[in-house]
C-alpha cells in the first residue's frame, strides 16, 4: 500500500493546484492602479487587453495590449501576491502604442490594463484568466 | 436572408425519418422494413453547394450501439436551450415520435428495446454509401471532417492512427480539424498531416514558443464550388493543452483566439469569399458565443461536445449544425449561394442505420484490411454485461461506473476516478463483451492507471475545478466533455454557483463517514494530463475485473445528487 515517492510525483498534481480557488483583486493591485492613475477616473474602452480565456501554463501566460494614443501602459495580475507586472512607456516617435508579454499568474484572476493617454486621461481593460488543472472532454 | 419556407424544410428532415406505420411491432425485421435507405437519403438538391459534415467518429470503422445522453444540463443562458434537452423534452421539440428511429437515434429512452429494433449505427463503409448518394446528386459536395478521427479504438491506438487515415482517406474528405489526433504526439501528427491529401485547418493553432500561427496548419481553405467562392475556416479544439498533455504537443498552442477569427472572416470576405463555413472542433456551446462575436460566418459545423441537432440553430445569421459522434450520422447542408451571400439553407441529419443503409463493399474491404492483423485480439470474449453500458451523461454513465468499480477492487483503493469523455458505445443488456468493447472506452495514449494518496480537501479542489470547466456559466470558460467520474464517493452539487461553492456533502461510500479534508484516501484513477504517470493501462485493468465478475452488472449509480438545474 505504500506509495513510492515516485509514484507520489509522477501523479504530480502539484502544489500549484492548491491554488485554484479564484484570487480576488486585493489592496495591492487597487494600489498599484492608484499609483499610476494618482486616483483618477478611467474610461472602459480605448484599451485593447488580449488573453487566453484559460491559461495552457500558468507560468508563462501569453498577453497583448494595445492602446492607440497612449503614452504609458501598466499591467497589474490584480491576484498575484505582487501584482505589478510591467509597465510600457511610449515615446513620441513610437509608430503604435501596442506590446506583448508573458506573464505568470499564481491562479485564476483578472489581469488588467491601464493606459495613460496623452492628454492625461485613463482607460482600462480587463480579462480574467483561467488558470485549471485540466482534465478531459469530448 | 433565409424565408420561412427554407426553415419550414429544415424542420422536415427530422420528420422524414418516420416510417409509414407499424412501430408498435419491435421486431428488426419491422423495423427495417419501414425504414429504407431511400427515405434515409431523401433530399432535395438545393441551392448550388453542399456540404458533407462528419465528426468525433473516434475510430467506430464499424457499426456500434450509441446511446445520447440522459443528462446533459445547460447553464446560464444556455439553460433549456439545445443542445441542453434530452429525452422527451427533446422529442417534443423536433417533434419525433416517441419509439420512432429518430427517438432510437436522437434521445436515450427505451434505448435497449429500440435497439434491439432498430440495430447498430454508423460504420464508415455506410457513410461513404451516404457520401457516395450525396456526391451522385452534387459531384462537387465538400467533405469536411471535424476531428476526433484517428483516436479511439484498439487498431487506431496500435497502429497510430494509420487504419483511420487509411480509412478516411479513400472518402476522400477537402479538409479537417484536429483534437484528439493531437496525443499521437506532434511527431506522428506532423507526419500524417504532411501526407494528407486534403487540407488541414486551424486558424487557432498557433506555434507555442513564438505565439505565432503554425506553418503546417493553414487558417483557411477556398473552393470553388457551384460558381461561387467558400471559404472553410478551421477551428481545432481550442482547450487541447489542458484538457489533454500538453507534454504530447509542446510546440503547439490553441485557445479560442475569436480576434484573429475575425481576422480571417475578414481577410477571407476581402478575398472574395461569397460564403463562409467554419468546420469547428470547438464544442457546441462555444461556438454560440463564438457567433454571437465573430461577424461575417454563414455556417460553423460544430464538433466536440457530440451533440446531434435535426436542425441548425441560428444565432445572428449564423447557422450552426451538430452532427453527432462515433460516425452515427452524418449532415447534409446544401446551400443556395449567389451575388456574394447566402440565401439559404437546407439541412439533414442523416442517422447512419447499420441495418438499412448498404455499406459500401470496398470500404468494407479496406476496413476488413486494416483490422485483419488484430482481428484475434480484437474479437476475444472477455465476458458479458447483464446491464446497459453507456457513457454519456453529465455526472455518470454504466460504463465508467464500471471502469471505477475495476479500479477500486483491482488496483484497492478507497475512491476512484475517471475522466468525463463523450466518447465510447454502449453495449447492450445480454451482449457480450470483446476486447474491442473495452479498448472502445478507453483507448488512448495516456492510459496509466495511477494510484495515489490524496487528501480530502485536494479531492473537493478536484472536483470543483472540474466541475466549473463544464459548468462555468461563460462558455469560453468550459472545455466540452462531462463531469469527472467517481467510485467509493459521493457528493452533492448545485450546478448554479461558483467555483469553490459547488461540491458539498463528499462522503466516503464504503464507510458512509463525511470525506475529511486534512484526512488521506487511496486514489486510482487514469488519464492524468501529467508526465510519467504509472501504473497498468486502464483497458488490462477494466479486462481483468471483468473476467474476475464473468457476468457484470452494474447497480443505479445514486451517489451524485444534483441541484440547482
Amino acid at each position: 500500500m505504500e506509495l513510492s515517492r515516485r509514484e507520489t510525483l509522477a501523479l504530480g498534481l502539484g502544489a500549484a493546484v492548491m491554488a485554484l480557488v479564484p484570487f480576488r483583486a486585493n489592496a495591492a493591485a487597487a494600489d498599484a492602479i492608484s499609483a499610476f492613475t494618482g486616483g483618477a477616473e478611467m474610461a472602459d474602452g480605448g484599451v485593447s487587453l488580449t488573453a487566453p480565456e484559460i491559461a495552457e501554463n500558468g507560468n508563462t501566460v501569453p498577453i497583448e495590449v494595445s492602446a492607440p494614443g497612449a503614452v504609458s501602459i501598466l499591467i497589474v495580475a490584480a491576484g498575484n501576491p505582487e501584482p505589478g507586472v510591467a509597465t510600457f512607456n511610449f515615446g513620441p516617435l513610437a509608430a503604435e502604442q501596442a506590446a506583448s508579454t508573458r506573464i505568470r499568474l499564481a491562479g485564476t484572476q483578472d489581469v488588467i490594463a491601464v493606459a495613460k493617454m496623452a492628454d492625461g486621461n485613463f482607460a482600462k481593460a480587463s480579462a480574467t484568466v483561467k488558470v485549471t488543472i485540466g482534465g478531459c472532454g469530448g | 436572408m433565409i424565408s420561412r419556407r427554407d426553415f419550414l424544410q429544415v424542420s422536415m428532415a427530422a420528420s422524414a425519418l418516420y416510417g409509414a406505420s407499424g412501430f408498435g411491432n419491435w421486431a428488426r425485421l419491422a423495423a427495417q422494413q419501414s425504414l429504407t435507405q431511400d427515405q434515409l437519403l431523401e433530399f432535395e438538391t438545393f441551392g448550388n453547394i453542399s456540404l458533407i459534415h462528419v465528426t468525433d467518429i473516434h475510430a467506430q470503422l464499424k457499426p456500434i450501439f450509441f446511446r445520447e445522453p440522459e443528462v446533459n444540463l445547460g447553464i446560464g443562458n444556455a439553460q433549456g436551450q439545445m443542445p441542453h434537452v434530452t429525452g422527451a423534452a427533446f422529442r417534443k421539440a423536433y417533434g419525433i415520435e416517441d419509439g420512432s428511429p429518430s427517438a432510437y437515434a436522437l434521445t436515450y429512452n427505451d434505448f435497449s428495446a429500440l435497439a434491439q429494433a432498430y440495430g447498430r449505427v454508423g460504420g464508415l463503409d455506410r457513410v461513404s454509401t451516404v457520401i457516395n448518394a450525396i456526391r451522385a446528386d452534387r459531384p462537387d459536395a465538400l467533405l469536411l471532417d471535424g476531428g476526433d478521427t484517428w483516436h479511439g479504438s484498439y487498431t487506431c491506438y496500435q497502429t497510430a492512427g494509420q487504419d483511420m487515415v487509411n480509412v478516411m482517406n479513400a472518402l476522400k474528405p477537402d479538409a479537417m480539424t484536429f483534437h484528439w489526433e493531437f496525443t499521437l504526439g506532434s511527431e506522428r501528427v506532423n507526419e500524417i498531416v504532411e501526407g494528407l491529401p486534403f487540407a488541414s485547418l486551424g486558424q487557432n493553432v498557433f506555434d507555442a514558443e513564438w505565439d505565432e500561427p503554425a506553418e503546417l496548419f493553414k487558417p483557411y481553405k477556398f473552393f470553388e464550388r457551384g460558381g461561387a467562392k467558400v471559404a472553410v475556416i478551421g477551428q481545432a479544439f481550442p482547450y487541447m493543452p489542458i484538457a489533454n498533455p500538453s507534454w504530447m504537443f509542446p510546440e503547439y498552442s490553441f485557445g479560442i483566439r475569436d480576434e484573429n477569427m475575425q481576422a480571417m472572416v475578414d481577410e477571407v470576405r476581402d478575398a472574395g469569399a461569397d460564403v463562409v463555413v467554419v468546420l469547428s472542433h470547438n464544442g457546441f456551446d462555444v461556438d454560440k458565443k463564438m457567433a454571437g462575436r465573430v461577424r461575417g460566418i454563414d455556417v460553423i459545423l460544430s464538433g466536440h461536445t457530440h451533440d446531434a441537432l435535426p436542425e441548425p440553430v441560428l444565432v445572428g445569421k449564423t447557422h450552426i449544425i451538430a452532427s453527432g459522434s462515433n460516425g452515427k450520422f452524418v449532415s447534409r447542408v446544401d446551400l443556395d449561394v449567389r451575388d456574394g451571400q447566402m440565401m439559404g439553407l437546407k439541412h439533414k441529419l442523416i442517422p447512419i442505420f447499420s441495418d438499412v443503409i448498404a455499406p459500401d463493399p470496398v470500404i468494407t474491404a479496406l476496413i476488413d484490411e486494416q483490422r485483419a492483423p488484430y482481428e484475434a485480439a480484437l474479437s476475444e470474449v472477455i465476458g458479458k454485461t447483464d446491464s446497459l453500458l453507456y457513457r454519456r451523461g453529465n455526472f455518470n454513465g454504466t460504463w465508467d461506473d464500471l471502469i471505477c468499480d475495476a479500479l477500486l477492487s483491482e488496483r484497492e483503493a478507497d475512491i476512484a476516478m475517471s475522466p468525463g469523455v463523450r466518447w465510447g458505445p454502449s453495449i447492450l443488456p445480454g451482449q457480450e463483451i470483446t476486447r474491442e468493447d473495452i479498448w472502445n472506452v478507453t483507448s488512448m495514449t495516456y492510459p496509466n492507471a495511477y494510484r495515489t494518496e490524496m487528501t480530502g480537501e485536494f479531492i473537493h479542489i478536484i472536483l470543483e475545478d472540474v466541475g466549473d470547466n463544464l459548468f462555468n456559466p461563460d462558455p469560453y470558460y468550459q472545455q466540452g466533455g462531462d463531469m469527472v467520474r467517481v467510485g467509493g464517493l459521493g457528493y452533492r452539487i448545485d450546478v448554479t454557483k461558483p467555483q469553490g461553492q459547488r461540491i458539498t456533502d463528499m462522503t466516503l461510500l464504503k464507510t458512509g463517514e463525511a470525506i475529511d479534508p486534512a484526512k488521506t484516501y487511496v486514489v486510482a484513477g487514469w488519464a492524468s494530463v501529467n508526465a510519467g504517470t504509472e501504473g497498468p493501462p486502464i483497458w488490462d485493468v477494466v479486462e481483468s475485473h471483468i473476467r474476475n465478475q464473468g457476468t457484470v452488472t452494474v447497480a443505479p449509480n445514486t451517489s451524485v445528487e444534483v441541484i440547482g438545474a
